[in-house]
C-alpha cells in the first residue's frame, strides 16, 4: 500500500494520559463537595470561618462560662459573658407546673407519664394492638387527664382551679387536647367534604375554609371574647376551657385537609370494592376507607401536630400562662435581674421548642420513608 | 316478611330519601344552633349593656397609634383607626413578602447547592426555623436584639445619614422637589422602552435566530435615561436627614422597632418555609429535564433559568401563596410586640374600649377572608392559565 495515499499516519506513539483523579477517599470527597470550582471555594473557606469564628464562642457561652448554680442573680451579673443555666435551675418547677399546688403536683407527673406511654405505644409503627391504644388515647385518656388534673371530691383529690395551671404542663396539655378533639373532627369535616349531599358539603367547606382564611389568634379571640355571649349566662366555659375549643376549632380545618388529601389518594377501586362487598356507607368507611388514609396521612397528621404545637404559644394572649408565658414571667423575677436572663431564657425555650418538635418531624420522616417503600 | 310492611318501609332504603332526611336534619341542627346563639348574644348583650349596631363605628377612638399611613391623630374616629389597622397589616406584609422570597430562594438554591458545606448551613437554617415558634422568634428580636440597642444619643450611625438606636431605625427621608415629575416620567419612559425592546428583540430571534443582548440594554436605558435627566435638571430628590434634638431624633423615616422585629421575624422564619417549598419544587423536576438541556448545550445556569424552573415553578407556585397568606395571617402575632396593626388596634383596643365584640371580631375576620379569598382567586387564576394542558 502507498503511505503517500494516506492523509495521516502516525509514527510516534501518543503521549500517555496522566492517572485518573483520586476518586474516593477524603480528598476526593472534598474536591468534589468542597471545592469544585472558584466559587464553591471561596463559599467554604467562608463558611469554615464563619463556624470556626462562631462556634467556640458559641459554646463557650453556654458551657465553660455559663453559670450553672447560684441560688440568685448576683452571680450571673458579675459574668455577662455566659448563659445563666442557674435561673433555669432556680425556676424548673414554675416552667413545669406553673402555680399548681406542690403537694399535687404527682397528679400532673402522672398523667404525663400516662400519655407520653400511649402516644408512644400509638407511634411505634408495628406496636401490637395499635387499636386499643387508640381507643385508650382518645376516649379513656381524655377522662383520667381531666379527672386527675381537676380533682374529684369523690376520689378525696382537692380541685385545683386552672387559673393556677401553667408551664410545660399546659402547653402539652393544650396539644394533646388539640390532637384528641381535632382529629375525630377533622375526620367528620373531610368526609363532609367529600360527601355527595350538597348541604353536608357546603356545610364543611364554609367551616374548613372560614377557619383557614382567618389568623390563630383572632380564632382565639373570638373563643374567648364571643362564647360566654353565645352561651347562656349559666354555660359559661372556664377560662382554660375557652382557648381549647378555639385550638380544636382551628386545628379540626387543618386536620381535615390533611385527611382530605389521604381520602383523595385512594383509588376508585377500594370505594368500588368495599360496595361490591355490600358494605353500607358508615362501615365502608370505617373498615375500608379510614384505616388506610389514616395510614396514609400520619406524616401530615403529625406535621399538623407540630404546627399546633408551636400555635399554643399564642394562648397567652387570652391570659394562659403557658411554657412561654411561664418564662417570660420568670424573666421579671427582680431576683434574678440580670441582662444575661432574657437571653438564656429564651434560648432554653428556643432548645425545648426545637427539640420536642425535631423529634416529631423526624418521626414523620421515618413513617414516610416506610409507607413509601410499602407502596413501591 | 309481609308484601305490605315491606312496600311501606321501601322509602328507607331509597338512597336520595336517606340523603334528604340527613341533609334535613343537619340544617336544622345549624339553624337551631344558629337561632340559639344569637338569642344567647342578644340577652347577654342587653344584660351587660353592650352596644348593638355599629354606631360606635363615627366615635371618637381617644387613643393614639404610634404608626399611621393616612392622617390619624386620638380625635379620629373608630372607624379611621380601623383603616389604619388594615394600612398596617397589609404594610407589613408587603414589606415582609418580598423578603422572605428573596431569603427562600437564595436559602433554597443553597440547599440544592453543589457544595456539602453550604446545602448544610442551609439545612440547619430550615430546621431551625420550622421547628421553633414564630412568637419566640419575634420576642426574641424584639426584646433581646432590639431593645439590646443603645440610646438615642449613642445610636449607631451609618455615614451620618442613617441612625440606630432602641427607639428604632431611621432613614433619610426622600422628598420630591421640582425636577421630581420629569424624574418619575424618565423611570416609567425607559421602562417601557425595554419593554418594547425586549418584545422586539424576541420577534427579531424567532424570524432571524440571532440574539439580542436584552438585559444590558434594559438596565442601560434604565440607568442611563434618569441620570440623563438628573444631569440635566439637577437632583429630584433632598434628603431629609434625621437629627438628634433633645432626647430623640426629629424628621427622616423612623422606622418603629416594633415594625423591625415583626418583619424580621415574619422574614426569617417565613423563608425556611420558602426554602424548603423551592427545594421540593426543584427536585420535582425530573432528571431528564436537565440533562436534556444540557445535552442541547444549555450550560447550567441557563437550563436552570429556562428549562428547570419554569416547570418547578408550577409546583412551587400553589404553596408559596399559601405561605403569602401566612405571612398576612401571622403578621397578626403584631399584638405580642406591640406593632398597631388590624388585631392590635381593631380586636385589641377598640374591642376593649367599645366592648362590641361581636361586631369588632365579625369585621375584624371578615378583612382576613377577604384577603384569602381574593389571593385564592387569584391562584386559581393562575393556576388556570399555567397548569400542564391535559391530552
Amino acid at each position: 500500500m502507498n503511505l503517500d495515499s494516506v492523509a495521516y499516519v502516525r509514527e510516534a506513539p501518543e503521549a500517555e494520559d496522566a492517572p485518573p483523579m483520586l476518586s474516593s477517599g477524603v480528598l476526593a470527597w472534598a474536591r468534589v463537595n468542597l471545592f469544585s470550582s472558584i466559587g464553591s471555594s471561596l463559599v467554604t473557606i467562608g463558611c469554615i470561618a464563619l463556624i470556626a469564628y462562631w462556634l467556640p464562642q458559641l459554646i463557650g457561652w453556654a458551657t465553660t462560662r455559663a453559670i450553672w448554680s447560684a441560688t440568685d442573680g448576683a452571680l450571673c451579673r458579675q459574668h455577662q459573658d455566659g448563659a445563666c443555666w442557674a435561673f433555669i435551675a432556680a425556676k424548673w418547677d414554675y416552667l413545669r407546673f406553673g402555680s399548681y399546688p406542690v403537694a399535687e403536683r404527682w397528679r400532673v407527673d402522672l398523667v404525663e407519664a400516662v400519655g407520653a406511654l400511649l402516644i408512644g405505644w400509638l407511634l411505634w409503627t408495628n406496636a401490637p394492638r395499635r387499636v386499643w391504644a387508640a381507643f385508650l388515647f382518645f376516649i379513656a385518656y381524655p377522662i383520667l387527664a381531666f379527672v386527675l388534673l381537676r380533682g374529684s371530691s369523690v376520689l378525696g383529690l382537692p380541685i385545683v382551679d386552672t387559673l393556677l395551671w401553667g408551664g410545660i404542663f399546659v402547653s402539652l396539655l393544650t396539644a394533646v387536647v388539640g390532637i384528641v378533639f381535632s382529629l375525630p373532627l377533622g375526620v367528620l369535616l373531610a368526609l363532609g367534604r367529600r360527601s355527595t349531599l350538597p348541604v353536608v358539603r357546603m356545610a364543611s367547606v364554609l367551616f374548613i375554609e372560614f377557619v383557614r382564611g382567618v389568623p390563630f389568634i383572632t380564632i382565639l379571640f373570638m373563643a374567648n371574647n364571643l362564647a360566654p355571649l353565645f352561651l347562656p349566662e349559666a354555660w359559661a366555659p372556664d377560662r382554660l376551657v375557652r382557648p381549647l375549643a378555639g385550638i380544636v376549632i382551628f386545628s379540626a380545618a387543618y386536620m381535615a385537609e390533611e385527611v382530605r388529601g389521604g381520602l383523595q389518594s385512594l383509588g376508585r377501586g377500594q370505594y368500588e370494592g368495599a360496595m361490591a362487598l355490600g358494605l353500607n356507607y358508615p362501615l365502608m368507611t370505617a373498615l375500608v376507607i379510614l384505616p388506610q388514609a389514616l395510614t396514609l396521612v400520619i406524616p401530615g397528621i403529625v406535621n399538623n401536630f407540630i404546627g399546633l404545637f408551636m400555635d399554643t404559644t399564642l394562648v397567652s394572649v387570652v391570659g394562659i400562662t403557658d411554657f412561654l408565658q411561664a418564662m417570660n414571667n420568670g424573666i421579671k423575677d427582680p431576683v434574678w435581674a440580670g441582662p444575661t436572663i432574657m437571653v438564656t431564657g429564651y434560648v432554653f425555650a428556643g432548645i425545648f421548642y426545637f427539640c420536642f418538635c425535631f423529634g416529631m418531624a423526624r418521626y414523620s420522616a421515618h413513617v414516610e420513608r416506610i409507607l413509601a417503600k410499602g407502596r413501591k | 316478611m309481609d308484601p305490605a310492611s315491606a312496600k311501606r318501609w321501601s322509602w328507607l332504603n331509597d338512597e336520595r330519601a336517606r340523603g334528604l332526611i340527613y341533609q334535613i336534619l343537619l340544617l336544622g341542627c345549624i339553624a337551631a344552633l344558629a337561632c340559639g346563639a344569637i338569642y344567647n348574644v342578644v340577652v347577654n348583650m342587653r344584660a351587660r349593656g353592650i352596644p348593638m349596631g355599629f354606631g360606635f363605628w363615627n366615635d371618637v377612638a381617644g387613643f393614639d397609634i404610634n404608626l399611621h399611613l393616612i392622617q390619624y391623630s386620638n380625635l379620629s374616629t373608630y372607624g379611621r383607626a380601623f383603616w389604619v389597622g388594615v394600612l398596617n397589616t397589609l404594610l407589613v406584609s408587603v414589606i415582609s413578602i418580598p423578603l422572605a422570597t428573596l431569603l427562600g430562594f437564595v436559602i433554597g438554591v443553597s440547599r440544592l447547592s453543589p457544595n456539602w458545606l453550604l446545602s448544610r448551613f442551609a439545612l440547619v437554617y430550615t430546621s431551625i426555623m420550622r421547628n421553633t415558634p414564630l412568637l419566640l422568634l419575634l420576642l426574641f428580636w424584639y426584646n433581646v436584639v432590639l431593645k439590646s440597642l443603645p440610646g438615642p444619643r449613642q445610636s449607631i450611625s451609618i455615614g451620618g445619614a442613617i441612625f440606630l438606636n432602641d427607639r428604632g431605625l431611621y432613614l433619610p427621608m426622600p422628598v420630591a422637589r421640582e425636577p421630581a415629575s420629569w424624574f418619575v416620567g424618565s423611570v416609567l419612559a425607559a421602562i417601557a422602552l425595554a419593554f418594547g425592546f425586549r418584545a422586539w428583540a424576541r420577534r427579531r430571534q424567532d424570524r432571524t435566530g440571532a440574539q439580542a443582548p436584552t438585559a444590558a440594554v434594559a438596565a442601560a436605558l434604565i440607568i442611563g435615561l434618569p441620570a440623563l435627566v438628573i444631569a440635566a435638571a439637577g437632583t429630584p430628590f433632598t434628603f431629609d436627614i434625621a437629627r438628634l434634638s433633645g432626647f430623640n431624633f426629629k424628621g427622616g423615616l423612623q422606622i418603629i422597632p416594633e415594625m423591625a422585629a415583626l418583619v424580621f421575624g415574619l422574614v426569617t422564619f417565613t423563608a425556611a418555609f420558602i426554602a424548603e417549598i423551592v427545594r421540593a419544587g426543584v427536585l420535582a423536576v425530573p432528571v431528564g429535564q436537565s440533562e436534556a438541556a444540557g445535552a442541547l448545550g444549555l450550560h447550567r445556569g441557563l437550563s436552570m433559568k429556562l428549562v428547570v424552573i419554569p416547570q418547578a415553578m408550577r409546583l412551587i407556585t400553589p404553596p408559596l401563596t399559601s405561605q403569602f397568606l401566612n405571612v398576612v395571617k401571622n403578621s397578626s402575632l403584631a399584638v405580642f410586640v406591640g406593632y398597631p396593626d388590624l388585631v392590635q388596634i381593631f380586636a385589641g383596643t377598640v374591642l376593649n374600649q367599645t366592648q362590641a365584640a361581636v361586631q369588632v371580631m365579625a369585621i375584624t375576620m371578615a378583612v382576613y377572608l377577604v384577603i384569602s379569598l381574593s389571593v385564592a382567586l387569584a391562584l386559581n387564576a393562575f393556576n388556570a392559565r399555567y397548569a400542564l394542558k391535559g391530552r
